[in-house]
């Protein structure tokens, strides 16, 4: 019934989107593919989030996504949009399924140092290897999208609407899973692993599928990215792209996705306008956002991790606990 | 012997990373940026000297109390002003919470001090070189492996030896007995935080004149630091030193061996001190309060 | 548990920012007739900044300056661009590659600038040249030095107004053949990207050919923008060699000098600089004595006499109070080449403002005079400029505190530039094969 609902939304906001796109001019419509394909990196924070997990590494599944839709032309030939999203989505979910027994044996601040050495040693790899571009990146030959080649008339266009439909599938596949069983289990594991262990479930399975779709979701951004833009660098795996979409996730909270997509485009929306407007405040305007938000709004941050009962001390004394930060 | 030149900077820089995680338990993203600023108050502080016609030997003296300046109205300010605000909090949280304010430093800088790189060579003049081992090496190199080694004893005399230092041992170990035992917490972490944000601002204070102070310094300082931190163990002094040293081994043996896995040769190393020993190789495994 | 709660918020968003596109895009449509967009992107922060991107800066302010008003020398003293008023916007170059596409589509298509001059970044010129060609509108860099732009692809709408960095190199190399400078060992230390990779291999090559049995000692190769140089140059000094080259620039040249010399590490070596004159005013007595420089063309200290050179000089000095280095140059390269070039088309299509078409037309294979000597777009199907340059060393001079070069130079344009038919690396390997040198 939900799914249904859920579901009638979904095409609702796809059918809205793709006609609003028509209306809008081609820098606009290429700010909100960006932003969608963003979006979708920040979605797959939420969702680790949610789980119990804080990454500061979404850039490497970015990075080997975007580098993925970037390779298979040359090597393979392929160059369908929609094949090379997949192919992108596959193999960064691929590595983080590979990775994934390795993390969830953490929590807390190690989960997210870790996330962050494996994101930069990729980033080095990146960096220094001629095959793969090299500091400078790789540039991407124009896609075709299920068969039509895109010229410059209407290619923004073409790849708007891809980009919102993956957008609108990847949220509405989200949705379901957070009202599922397993996506329910997520929210306790977050709230206290202990106590779900206890009750016969795994923590780390469920933080591990939440690894997971984290992953896949990154790829998918990476691999939209990649083509929206033309071009690749290994700076996509630093430890700063992924520090930018963990401020949107932070912004955006963990409990509706439309949230995560609308903050991504205000980022977005600020970040465009910035390098012409106000290139020396823009970082000072975000961090006191950032701070404001972490503040004020409990219902987009301040539940969202693990706050034990007996941690919560009244601010005025302010005496921090020691804290568990592994298993 | 650059090994150990680059290890006494990394151990200066990051020390005070540890000894803040330690006492407050935050781990401080925004620490490059406090660095960036000790290298920016230290260029200023330079060029004033000179300007004023002082010795050059007083360079040394006003990049000290640079350090010392930015300490003072930095720390405290950061601490009680923001900080505070958010105890009780997860971890992460904290951890975000400076992440905000690393990103909101980093065009503070820009705006005080501009964009354009700042160049304080007096200093590193002043040593020369010395010749050693059929190798130059420069004074200044030598300067700041001492410079490391009298912040580290200090530092280690200052919490084994003193009775303060000792009460602040107590605060790492369990806050919440000590608050009982009548320690004034609030002031501990005040004064941790200020020596932190000291130790940051004298790496960078000392480190500006090998380099061009420009914008970027903290992020590349920022990450290397977590390096030395985790690989050492969170809060543990001997840990920085011990970290400082893997990691400035690490990455001298890639630039002279195999160059081009320099670049994270050292996350390398952090991700499978991750893996292999999470704690550090100098932290105690701690008992599992439930 | 409504889902889609936001929904409604997000249109409205949506709705209004289209109704805001909307009349600013039909504003700027309607000034479209008596001026001219023109966008400038280069460093204006970050270890480029004070010694490319702001002097560049500089020196475009000083152009649509002098061309606005007019009082260019000839063949530039018409007003504006063909009597269009210049308007200038300046972007940024910081942030790298994907930032800059960014940037590009957004100085295209939200500011509707009508040309974009711009790219010292070799990386960054690699990135957005494709995205001039897939928009089709016009764009010219002006800086950048990697040889690969034309020579791995054939933009339609991009051009370079100054010679790549193959010309730097193989100068280089005839310098040290032609003042029988003894090359038995030498070092390399290069940036590992585009620019540095490329310098390096042409260097190499080159040497290759004029110092068969010279030795390679340390091939270091640091990150950009790295800043820290000690342990190379402890690599360096523990492997002394008679040159140590290097294309290193800006924020990290200055770096490595200073922290060189103050170990020491020049004393018992030659320093050849494939383009270090920006870094010698803020040096001074710093900088090593008897250093092999080349500033990529004939500019600066290591500038010919001539009326227009004299009159970039001059009118710069009072602007902005210092004397131009090479980037300040180029960037008047590229103005006058786009003058031209403009000037041109609209002398054929009847005085209207030209199309991208028409501009990349008129500029192919088009010849015009700057400060830095005649520029001829002869290679990359006529949209690859060469020209002469000049190599010098440095001598400290304390009288008037500025660095001077002596022993200067100079090269003719087809001395040091690869032929159009041949890739820059296959002829410098083969020899430098119909080069005329005078």
């Amino acid at each position: 019934m939900r799914s249904n609902r859920s579901l009638f939304m979904a095409l609702l906001a796809a059918i809205v989107l793709i006609l609003a796109g028509l209306l809008a001019p081609a820098w606009l419509q290429f700010l909100v593919t960006m932003s969608a394909a963003n979006g979708l990196a920040v979605l797959g924070i939420v969702v680790l989030m949610r789980g119990g997990g804080a990454t500061f590494g979404q850039g490497m599944f970015f990075a080997l996504g975007a580098y993925a839709a970037a390779l298979v032309p040359t090597w393979f030939g392929i160059q369908d949009a929609v094949l090379r999203i997949v192919i992108g989505t596959l193999v960064a979910g691929l590595i983080g399924a590979l990775f994934a027994p390795l993390l969830v044996r953490y929590r807390g601040i190690f989960f997210a140092m870790l996330t962050l050495a494996l994101s930069m040693v990729l980033f080095g790899l990146l960096s220094k290897s001629s095959l793969l571009g090299g500091s400078d990146g790789i540039s991407i030959a124009k896609p075709t999208v299920l068969g039509m080649s895109l010229q410059s008339g209407n290619a923004e266009y073409v790849l708007y609407c891809l980009t919102v439909v993956v957008s609108v599938v990847a949220g509405w596949l989200v949705s379901v899973y957070w009202n599922s069983a397993a996506g329910l289990m997520a929210l306790a594991v977050r709230g206290n692993p202990l106590r779900v262990e206890y009750l016969g479930a795994s923590a780390r399975r469920s933080l591990g599928t939440s690894f997971v779709i984290c992953a896949l979701l990154g790829g998918t951004s990476g691999a939209i990215t990649a083509q929206a833009l033309g071009h690749v660098e290994p700076n996509f795996s630093n430890w700063t792209t992924s520090g930018e979409l963990v401020f949107v996730a932070v912004l955006a909270g963990y409990r509706r996705v439309p949230a995560v997509f609308a903050a991504s485009l205000l980022l977005e929306i600020v970040r465009s306008f910035s390098n012409l407007y106000f290139p020396n405040t823009w970082q000072l305007a975000l961090g006191v956002f950032m701070l404001l938000v972490i503040m004020f709004r409990p219902e987009g941050l301040g539940s969202l991790w693990p706050v034990a009962a007996r941690r919560q001390v009244d601010p005025g004394t302010a005496v921090p606990s020691p804290t568990e930060g592994q298993p | 012997m650059d090994a150990v030149a680059y290890a006494s900077w990394l151990f200066i820089v990051s020390l005070g990373m540890t000894l803040v995680f330690g006492v407050l338990k935050i781990l401080n993203m925004a620490h490059g940026s406090i660095y960036a600023i000790g290298a920016y108050a230290a260029a200023t502080a330079v060029a004033l000297a000179v300007s004023l016609g002082l010795p050059p030997a007083f360079s040394l003296v006003a990049m000290l109390l640079s350090a010392v300046a930015v300490a003072v109205t930095v720390g405290p300010l950061l601490e009680r002003g923001l900080l505070a605000r958010y105890y009780g909090r997860d971890e992460v949280v904290l951890l975000l919470v400076t992440y905000a304010l690393f990103l909101m430093l980093e065009d503070v800088t820009k705006l005080v001090w501009g964009v354009n790189p700042y160049y304080v060579s007096e200093p590193a003049q002043l040593f020369g070189n010395v010749l050693f081992a059929g190798m130059r090496i420069g004074g200044y190199d030598l300067f700041l492996v001492g410079l490391a080694a009298v912040c580290g004893l200090i530092t280690w005399y200052v919490l084994n030896r003193t009775t303060s230092g000792k009460i602040v041992l107590a605060v790492i170990h369990n806050p919440e007995m000590s608050a009982s035992m009548g320690v004034n917490i609030q002031r501990v972490y005040v004064v941790a935080f200020t020596v932190g944000v000291f130790l940051a601002a004298l790496g960078g204070a000392f480190t500006a004149p090998m380099i061009s102070v420009q914008p970027g310094l903290s992020v590349s300082v920022i990450i290397i630091s977590f390096a030395v931190v985790i690989i050492g163990g969170l809060g543990s002094i001997q840990g920085a030193a011990v970290g400082a040293l893997v990691v400035g081994a690490a990455r001298s043996l890639a630039v002279h061996l195999m160059p081009e896995i320099e670049l994270f040769s050292i996350y390398l190393v952090m991700a499978a001190v991750l893996i292999f020993r999470p704690e550090g190789l100098f932290q105690s495994v701690k008992a599992r309060l439930i | 548990m409504n889902s889609f709660k936001l929904m409604g918020k997000t249109r409205g968003r949506l709705a209004s920012m289209l109704a805001a596109a909307s009349v600013l895009t039909l504003a700027g449509a309607a000034q479209a007739e008596e001026t001219f967009k023109l966008g400038v992107v280069t460093f204006l922060s970050g270890p480029a900044a004070e010694s490319f991107g702001v002097p560049a800066a500089n020196a475009a302010k000083l152009m649509v300056e002098q061309f606005n008003k007019g009082s260019a020398p000839a063949p530039y003293n018409k007003a504006g661009f063909g009597g269009m008023k210049i308007e200038m916007i300046l972007v940024d170059e910081n942030g790298g590659g994907a930032k800059q596409v960014q940037e590009l589509r957004n100085l295209y298509q939200r500011e509707n600038v009508d040309a974009v001059i711009g790219y010292v970044g070799s990386g960054d010129c690699l990135a957005v040249a494709p995205v001039a060609d897939e928009l089709k509108k016009f764009l010219v860099l002006f800086d950048c030095g990697s040889p690969r732009i034309f020579e791995e692809a054939s933009p339609k709408y991009v051009f370079r107004t100054a010679s790549h960095a193959a010309m730097d190199n193989v100068s280089l190399v005839r310098y040290l053949k032609s003042h029988n400078v003894k090359v038995n060992t030498m070092n390399l230390i290069n940036q590992d990207y585009a620019w540095g990779l490329d310098s390096r291999g042409d260097f190499l090559a080159g040497m290759a050919n004029a110092y068969p049995q010279a030795k390679m000692g340390a091939d270091l190769l640091p990150k950009f923008g790295a800043g820290q140089y000690g342990t190379e140059v402890s690599v360096l000094g523990g492997k002394q060699a008679d040159i140590t080259y290097s294309s290193l620039w800006g924020g990290d040249l200055q770096g490595f000098l200073l922290q060189g010399a103050a170990r020491g590490l020049f004393k018992d070596t030659t320093l050849v600089l494939s383009a270090a004159d920006h870094v010698l005013p803020g040096l001074l007595d710093k900088m090593p004595d008897g250093s092999i420089i080349g500033a990529r063309g004939a500019y600066g200290i290591l500038s010919a006499k001539s009326p227009i050179n004299d009159w970039f000089q001059a009118s710069y000095q009072s602007m902005h109070k210092a004397l131009p280095v090479q980037a300040g140059y180029r960037m008047t390269q590229a103005f006058m080449g786009v003058k031209m070039a403009v000037e041109s088309a609209m002398a054929k299509n009847g005085g209207r403002k030209p199309t991208p078409e028409q501009i990349a037309e008129a500029m192919r294979n088009s010849t015009f005079d700057t400060p830095g000597g005649q520029i001829r777009m002869a290679l990359g199907d006529g949209h690859q400029a060469i020209q002469g340059t000049a190599i010098g060393k440095t001598k400290y001079d304390a009288a008037s505190k500025r660095v001077l070069a002596v022993d200067v130079q100079t090269f003719g344009a087809e001395c040091v530039n690869p032929p159009a038919n041949m890739k820059s690396m296959d002829w410098i390997k083969a020899g430098f094969p119909g080069a005329k040198c005078n």
